[in-house]
């Protein structure tokens, strides 16, 4: 019938065939699976096989199958239990040289993982995940802290022309700054300036000897607590954005006493991928070059270096000296994104900074075109090894120079920083960069695979409610609207379906709340249903023929519907975009809901019911 | 089956005084709820204290959980830790019956792990504190600050799209509303003392989500009645609006009530905050979408001119071909 063009009923029958593929892995559940990674004196083969399934066999564990995969051995079990107890068995067998971990084991048949269909992924609460400690290096602050001070009285000494012998550290960490002036007039000077600039400094006059008149300015002590809270604050805020640009929804992220954090992700077996975005300390350095490739071979065969440069080396260990001041670094980034360099074609990451590092960027490059830049990466990883039987942690940092080039022209805000060596590389750098730098290192200090908070009984009665629910609003539409009660049941059945597809694609973490937030958008799906059956009953109600009455029911509807659902969607865009944990991940779902419920519960019932009606003379309508 | 009688001429508008009065009160006694006795917040809002219980035999989590509940914790977040025999406990310090809430506003740690570990004990002699630790908030300050920006951009969205679509009194008229059922809402949950978390934050949200999308099926009935009438009388036409959408309000309700029912009666205790909040929401959302949001309309005086397709009325645009 010309109500119902044939391409719609196309639309609807690809999309509700593509809804169905999409949705599809959710029904292969993955199975609980132990997985067994080799440490440093470990090996995985044949004979670890035997050794594991010979454990399993002892402690009267029962195994659905031991699989050897390239690196690491898969064993799966039935349930969550037999897993756990088979992870006991398998450490107490294999000792220190192997990690055990927990993982799933997919189940979903290969054709569908080749044309990209994948299972939601649970939720921490359904399924567990990983669990992080993380000991925030405050040491590392106060250095910082002490270091820029005595740089800044330095340079304010000179401005101001007061004579000085020396600024330094003191040895001891806390201890403060040392100032050291050559006379009597000049140390009263020194302190008044200091004084009144640095209001957080404690200052004390040492013991003057000879021509040495010292200043002890130390850091006032509620002034490094301050820092010590707010270092903290800023690592969450730092570990929050990294780990929500990681894709992994519904993290935790939480303080623990002084200088821990707690991390928890959902679903996440492969901790070492995890470890790296998160504990990971990369930025860029952006120095000026300094002298010419020669003085830098020269430099690094003879040891000596210009007071005033540093050595580095790039990756293929071609020396480079750069000038110690440094023109902008990573914390002054606003933004990081992955390109390709348009002249080379190679990866490149683009950055955008901030107005004080746009300046600092611009002023530089202003007086120094013609002249080399170098960028340097610096990584700060933690090396764990065991030493007399005890843990020694020795943090290793590692910079290298990634690109250096001469400055073709003056620029501020954005540049691109090439130099990388692969596509990968570039985009993990601007993950890391966009997720803004660590005030502090942190060392993961304890790692665990957690299991889901909810257990079983729970899960088990959210879905047996999700199911009744949705069983009693089925029931109530066909009894209250009849045959376009029974069509919109339909409809709404393929909703939950393309629901579920479109989160499984988009990759939405499903969680207990998420699961309440489907039962609502059902619930509430129903309404455009709703809508389109009153109106054509009033239409019949005014007269009207049932053909017409449809036909103005869902053209009336569609207009109520389209500024009511608009509306809500504005309302849940903002919870996707602004809300995080829960509620993100409740609101992505509300967002998908919204779309496809549009879609299923007015073109999807059209076109059940233009199939039904369209070529019939009705006298009456079932509704 | 029809429910109800569509010819209903229920004058809604007739007892505006009186229903906006109610409105007016419940949101005044609300913000005084709320400034007074405050919201109970969830671990996710406050913190709290966080334990490893050790035990010599395997254990289910769903057993501590009991034994936890027994003892009057009945908002502990249990969780099993790498292997059978350890599990990670996380609760808030008023939660223990025992300690009091804090003396003198410091969280005595001991004491907690303590009445935990004896609580532990008296079900399964074998558990053992192994750790304890103070936790912070997951909510960090950034998502509060960040939910009242969404909030504004929420406010400001609708109010814009109502304003384009529709008119401003209509904007205006649905973020009056709207900010009465949230109030509302979180004013019952003030009242009730009932704690207030994460979920049950998403789940106010919702609400909004809800309760826009009522009024917006009103008002496009207002709009359509009055471009319809060749003489529009606000007050018949904003009656003949709420009555002929009265079915609909009330079915859509009723059909998301059942799904939310059914989530509180059967869905087990973590979905108990979302569903009671829904249920609650519904509840106010609808009663508002009757009761309040029209009368407002009528008072910022919306008329039949402003509601015109604005094209007609420009003669510019009218003379061209």
């Amino acid at each position: 019938m010309s109500d119902f063009p044939r391409w719609k009923y196309a639309l609807v029958a690809i999309v509700l065939v593509l809804g169905i593929v999409y949705a599809l892995p959710n029904v292969f559940l993955p199975v609980p699976a132990v997985q067994i990674t080799a440490n440093r004196n470990g090996t995985v083969d044949q004979a670890l096989e035997q050794k594991v399934t010979d454990a399993l066999k002892k402690a009267n564990v029962v195994s659905t199958g031991v699989e050897l995969n390239n690196d690491h051995l898969l064993a799966s079990f039935t349930n969550p239990d037999v897993q756990k107890s088979a992870s006991d068995a398998i450490k107490a067998a294999l000792g220190d040289d192997y990690t055990v971990a927990f993982n799933l084991k997919s189940t979903v048949p290969h054709w569908l993982t080749a044309i990209g269909a994948k299972s939601m992924p649970l939720g921490l609460d359904l399924q567990g995940g990983v669990h992080f400690l993380m000991q925030v290096d405050q040491d590392d602050v106060i250095d910082k802290q002490e270091t820029r001070y005595a740089d800044d009285i330095r340079s304010a000494l000179r401005e101001k022309n007061i004579r000085y012998d020396s600024v330094v550290r003191n040895g001891q960490r806390g201890q403060g700054v040392s100032v050291v002036l050559k006379s009597a007039e000049d140390r009263t000077a020194a302190a008044n300036l200091i004084a009144t600039d640095y209001p957080d400094l404690t200052l004390t006059d040492g013991a003057a000897t000879g021509d040495r008149f010292p200043i002890i300015a130390v850091v006032r002590p509620d002034k490094l607590r301050e820092l010590s809270v707010n270092t903290i604050r800023q690592n969450l805020g730092t570990l929050r954005n990294r780990i929500n640009a990681l894709g992994v929804s519904e993290p935790i992220i939480q303080q623990q006493g002084d200088s821990r954090i707690v991390v928890e992700l959902a679903g996440v077996q492969d901790t070492a991928e995890a470890k790296k975005i998160i504990g990971a300390t990369a930025t860029l350095e952006y120095r000026s070059g300094y002298g010419t490739p020669q003085q830098a071979i020269d430099a690094q065969r003879s040891g000596i270096v210009p007071p005033d440069a540093r050595l580095y080396k790039d990756r293929d260990g071609r020396p480079y000296l750069l000038s110690k001041n440094i023109i902008v670094t990573g914390d002054q980034l606003v933004d990081a994104s992955s390109s390709f360099d348009q002249q080379s074609g190679s990866p490149a990451v683009s950055v955008t900074l901030n107005a004080a590092g746009a300046k600092k960027m611009l002023d530089f490059t202003t007086g120094n075109v013609g002249k080399p830049m170098g960028v340097v990466y610096v990584e700060r990883v933690v090396d764990t090894k065991i030493v007399d039987g005890k843990e020694v942690r020795t943090p290793k940092i590692t910079e290298e120079v990634i690109n250096y080039a001469t400055i073709n022209g003056v620029f501020g805000k954005n540049f691109q920083t090439t130099g990388l060596r692969s596509a990968k590389e570039a985009s993990e750098l601007a993950l890391l960069l966009k997720g803004g730098s660590l005030a502090a290192p942190v060392d993961i200090v304890e790692e665990r695979v957690i299991g889901p908070s909810l257990g079983q009984d729970n899960i088990q009665k959210g879905l047996r409610a999700v199911t009744l629910g949705l069983a009693l609003v089925l029931l109530a539409a066909a009894f209250y609207y009849k045959l376009f009660g029974l069509v919109a049941d339909v409809a709404l059945f393929f909703n939950l379906v393309i629901l579920v597809a479109v989160m499984s694609a988009v990759g939405v973490t499903l969680t207990m709340p998420g699961i309440a937030g489907i039962v609502l958008t059902l619930g509430m799906a129903i309404d455009a249903n709703v809508l389109i059956c009153e109106r054509i009953r009033e239409e019949l109600r005014n007269g009207s023929s049932p053909h017409a009455s449809i036909r103005a029911g869902y053209d009336k509807a569609w207009a109520t519907i389209l500024d009511a659902n608009v509306t809500h969607l504005i309302a849940a865009l903002a919870l996707t975009t602004m809300g995080s944990g829960p509620i993100k991940g409740f609101g992505v779902t509300l967002l998908i809901g919204i779309l496809t419920s549009m879609f299923t519960s007015v073109t999807v019932t059209h076109a059940i019911t233009a199939l039904i009606h369209g070529h019939r003379k009705l006298k009456t309508l079932s509704v | 089956m029809e429910i109800f009688n569509h010819n209903a001429n229920v004058n809604f508008l007739g007892m505006r005084k009186f229903s906006v009065g109610i409105a007016i009160l419940l949101m005044l006694a609300s913000i005084a709820l709320i400034a007074v006795k405050g919201l109970n917040y969830g671990l996710d809002f406050t913190g709290g204290v966080s334990l490893v219980v050790d035990y010599d035999q395997p254990v289910q989590v769903g057993d501590v959980r009991a034994a936890l509940e027994k003892g009057g914790m009945e908002h502990a977040v249990v969780q099993s830790m790498g292997g059978t025999k350890e599990v990670s406990i996380r609760l808030q310090p008023k939660d223990d019956p025992q300690s009091g809430v804090s003396t003198g506003g410091k969280v005595n740690l001991d004491k907690i792990a303590d009445d935990v570990t004896k609580t532990l004990q008296a079900a399964r002699p074998d558990a053992k504190l192994k750790s304890r630790d103070y936790v912070g908030s997951a909510v960090g300050e950034e998502l509060r600050s960040d939910g009242i920006v969404a909030a504004i951009v929420v406010v400001l969205g609708i109010g814009l799209y109502l304003g384009i679509r529709f008119e401003w009194r209509f904007a205006v008229a649905a973020i009056a509303t709207e900010a009465h059922d949230a109030l509302v809402t979180v004013g019952i949950f003030a009242l009730t003392q009932r704690e207030f978390d994460l979920t049950v934050l998403a789940s106010v949200l919702a609400v909004i989500g809800y309760s826009i999308n009522d009024k917006v099926v009103v008002f496009d009935r207002v709009r359509e009645l009055f471009r319809l009438a060749r003489k529009a009388e606000p007050e018949e036409i904003l009656n003949r609006s709420i009555n002929n959408t009265l079915s609909r309000t009330i079915i859509t309700a009723l059909f998301t009530a059942i799904t939310m029912a059914a989530l509180y009666f059967f869905g087990g205790p973590v979905v108990h905050g979302f569903a009671i909040t829904m249920l609650i929401g519904i509840l106010v959302g609808t009663l508002s979408s009757i009761f309040v949001a029209s009368p407002i309309l009528l008072w910022l005086g919306v008329s039949k001119q402003d509601l015109m397709p604005k094209t007609k009325e420009n003669p510019e645009l009218a003379r061209r071909p």
